[in-house]
């Protein structure tokens, strides 16, 4: 059976969703015949005509503004963001609207937002951030972002039917770089529940994203020294998994907190909050946290190793904490 | 009373209609009086406090012409789209006093309030963001064919936001079913408007976007009606946006905290003279349509419907503080 890629997965998952509810239409920049910047809407325009499949001006806070209003009267947009950097562009419209028409006047808003977002890929400063943590920090939003091919198409699909604005952070590095053979039949990746992508006992590594396989390539390093580590990927960001993240600190009493956006204000923070508060008797070591530098994202190479959280940076840190 | 239109997109000015204008304007008047003037100031209602005073003529003359399945997007200054819509004074103030019985249940006050089942856009309080927005609702309504347009209401001061020319650019490119009413009262808080733009008009702007644009005097509820009915028409006939300037002026300061000490000398009263419920009423006494005895009858029989509805938003409960975190999301 043939092997999709995590672009793949995405676009099938978003294909057998438009199939499925005529209430569900594409609109972002380039996204018609040219197929969107990264090609995930490649062919969809032939299918689904331009009433479905909308090119719009180059103007994020319209997107998203008008994927708003088209929500709120019955549709369900699918936008996308060219990259997720610019999704500041429409973060007025995002937090100040998009989120609060629930809380505000009970108007569902069953909307994604998908960004390519991440680094990896000598983007530079405006084509590789991770700008997860200002939608996380805004109660109506939930954000997305899976690792696998698998969860890529699961979730997807289950953020096309959710009834609440979803942010769906893509990975551009994983987009091309990992595949894997999908189930035919339709399924889904319910949001809010993290997955244990390792099984372990001696450590956890909390993560998401493209930091799920540099923490899968420290575990097998450190496996070899007969460090167990148990790697627990979050796939939903906001509203966080907190039992799942909990039992495994419970089971491992050590955990590294690692992630791609910068250190100071990232996710890591929260984790350990949340750890801290529910399982303090458990830990046997202090929360470690592994993120990108506290720095806007650099260009040239090796500036952007520098920056970017690795296998080795984490194996170093898990070998610390372990002997701790 | 609610008072939609219901079939014919232009309506000759007949009594009927003459005295449904008098009754929204008054109202939204007196509604707006009793909020700011009384329950503002006896410090019942807290919080900001925005009034249209001097501008009913706007959205009265404009959202009459809506029929129920269109949307109608209010800015802050349009109180009688709410009440034409078919809102109540007393769901009004309930609103504005906080109470669970107001259209946000209190999460939100004072004119940030919206209705989903009457097609009522809540005030979003960003300035300029209801414009993409708006864009998104007709949208909608193309995508399903249906016949139904959006009253999208602004000021002089959001046509400088980008998400101004970003919304009026997505409609126009996308020649939706938009009827953009712009309320120039010559100030956006107290920046007057040649601080605001390099054009003398609002409706200077729309030959950018290809848009049919018109200017009327905003005091004038007939000419209001009338520039809408044209507008709407345009619209609804799946010939895209169509923009309607407004001119008037505030006659309240930006908000109840507000002298508007910067308005200069003079200009209030000037403006003041030109009161659209004024001249609404002068228009029917010439045409011997109406008498200020009828007049007087009307504005008593508001304002004891304005008083039986704040004796009932008085009585209304606050909402229970174990509902905080309801309704964030739909499931969790
Ligand atoms: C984006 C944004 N900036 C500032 C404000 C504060 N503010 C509220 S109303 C207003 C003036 C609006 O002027 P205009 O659009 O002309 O409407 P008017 O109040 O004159 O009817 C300002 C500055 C706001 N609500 N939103």
């Amino acid at each position: 059976m043939a092997l999709t890629t995590y672009l793949e997965a995405i676009r099938e998952g978003l294909l057998e969703e438009m199939r499925r509810d005529e209430s569900v239409f594409v609109m972002g920049e380039d996204v018609g015949a040219y197929g969107g910047a990264f090609k995930v809407t490649k062919g969809f325009i032939e299918e689904f005509g331009e009433r479905r499949v909308i090119d719009t001006p180059l103007s994020e806070s319209a997107i998203v503004g008008a994927g708003t209003g088209a929500a709120i009267n019955g549709l369900r947009p699918v936008l996308e963001m060219q990259f997720a950097d610019f999704m500041a562009c429409g973060f007025d419209q995002i937090t100040n609207f998009a989120a609060k028409c629930r809380y505000r006047w009970g108007a569902s808003v069953p909307m994604v937002i998908r960004a390519p977002s991440g680094g990896g890929i000598h983007g530079g400063p405006f084509h590789s951030q991770n700008p997860e943590m200002p939608y996380v920090h805004t109660p109506g939003l939930k954000v997305v972002q899976p690792a696998t091919a698998y969860d890529a198409k699961g979730l997807i699909k289950a953020a096309v039917r959710d009834n609440d604005p979803v942010i769906f952070l893509e990975h551009k590095n994983l987009y091309r770089s990992i595949k894997e053979e999908l189930p035919r039949h339709d399924y889904v990746v319910p949001l809010g529940l993290a997955a244990v992508s390792r099984e372990g006992t001696d450590l956890s590594i909390i993560t998401y994203g493209w930091m799920v396989h540099v923490a899968l390539k420290a575990a097998e390093t450190l496996a070899a020294e007969n460090i167990d580590i148990e790697v627990v990927d979050l796939r939903t960001l906001m509203p966080l998994d907190r039992e799942t993240i909990l039992a495994s600190v419970k089971k491992t009493s050590k955990a590294i907190l690692l992630h791609e956006d910068t250190l100071t204000g990232g996710l890591g923070g929260e984790l350990a909050g949340i750890i801290s508060e529910h399982a303090f008797e458990y830990l046997d070591g202090p929360l470690v946290r592994i993120a990108g530098a506290d720095t806007p994202v650099p260009f040239s190479p090796p500036l952007e190793e520098a920056f970017l959280p690795n296998a080795d940076k984490v194996v170093e840190k898990a070998r610390w904490l372990h002997r701790y | 009373m609610s008072a939609l239109a219901t079939a014919s997109i232009s309506q000759e000015v007949t009594p009927d209609l003459a005295n449904k204008l008098l009754y929204y304007m008054v109202m939204m008047r007196e509604l707006e009086d009793r909020i700011e003037l009384k329950l503002y100031r006896q410090g019942k209602i807290l919080g900001g406090c925005y009034t249209g005073r001097g501008q009913e003529a706007i959205p009265t003359g404009s959202a009459i012409l809506s029929r129920p399945d269109d949307y109608v997007c209010p800015s802050h200054r349009d109180m009688a789209a709410f009440l034409i819509r078919g809102m109540t004074p007393r769901e009004i103030l309930a609103q504005y006093l906080g109470r669970v019985s107001g259209p946000t249940g209190g999460r939100d006050g004072n004119m940030h309030m919206g209705c989903a089942r009457r097609r009522i856009l809540p005030i979003i309080s960003s300035i300029g963001a209801s414009i993409p927005v708006a864009s998104g609702i007709a949208l909608s309504m193309k995508y399903r064919d249906e016949p139904n347009i959006v009253f999208n209401y602004w000021g002089d001061g959001a046509t400088s936001r980008g998400d101004w020319h970003e919304g009026i650019n997505f409609a126009t490119v996308q020649k939706l079913p938009i009827v953009y009413l712009c309320n120039n009262n010559l100030f956006a808080y107290s920046t007057p408007l040649d601080k605001q733009m390099a054009v003398e008009n609002v409706a200077d702007r729309a030959p950018a976007y290809n848009m049919p644009a018109e200017i009327v005097d905003g005091n004038d509820v007939l000419a209001v009606h009338a520039a809408t009915a044209r507008a709407v028409k345009h619209a609804r006939n799946g010939d895209g946006p169509y923009l309607i300037e407004c001119k008037t002026f505030r006659i309240g300061g930006h908000s109840a905290h507000d002298s508007a000490d910067y308005v200069p000398d003079g200009m209030r009263e000037e403006w003041s003279k030109k009161d659209p419920i004024l001249r609404l009423q002068k228009e029917m006494v010439d045409r011997e349509w109406a008498s200020e005895q009828d007049f007087k009858q009307l504005r008593q029989g508001i304002l004891d419907e304005i008083s039986e509805a704040v004796d009932w938003a008085l009585e209304q409960p606050y909402p229970d503080p174990a509902t905080l975190e309801d309704n964030v999301y739909e499931v969790i």
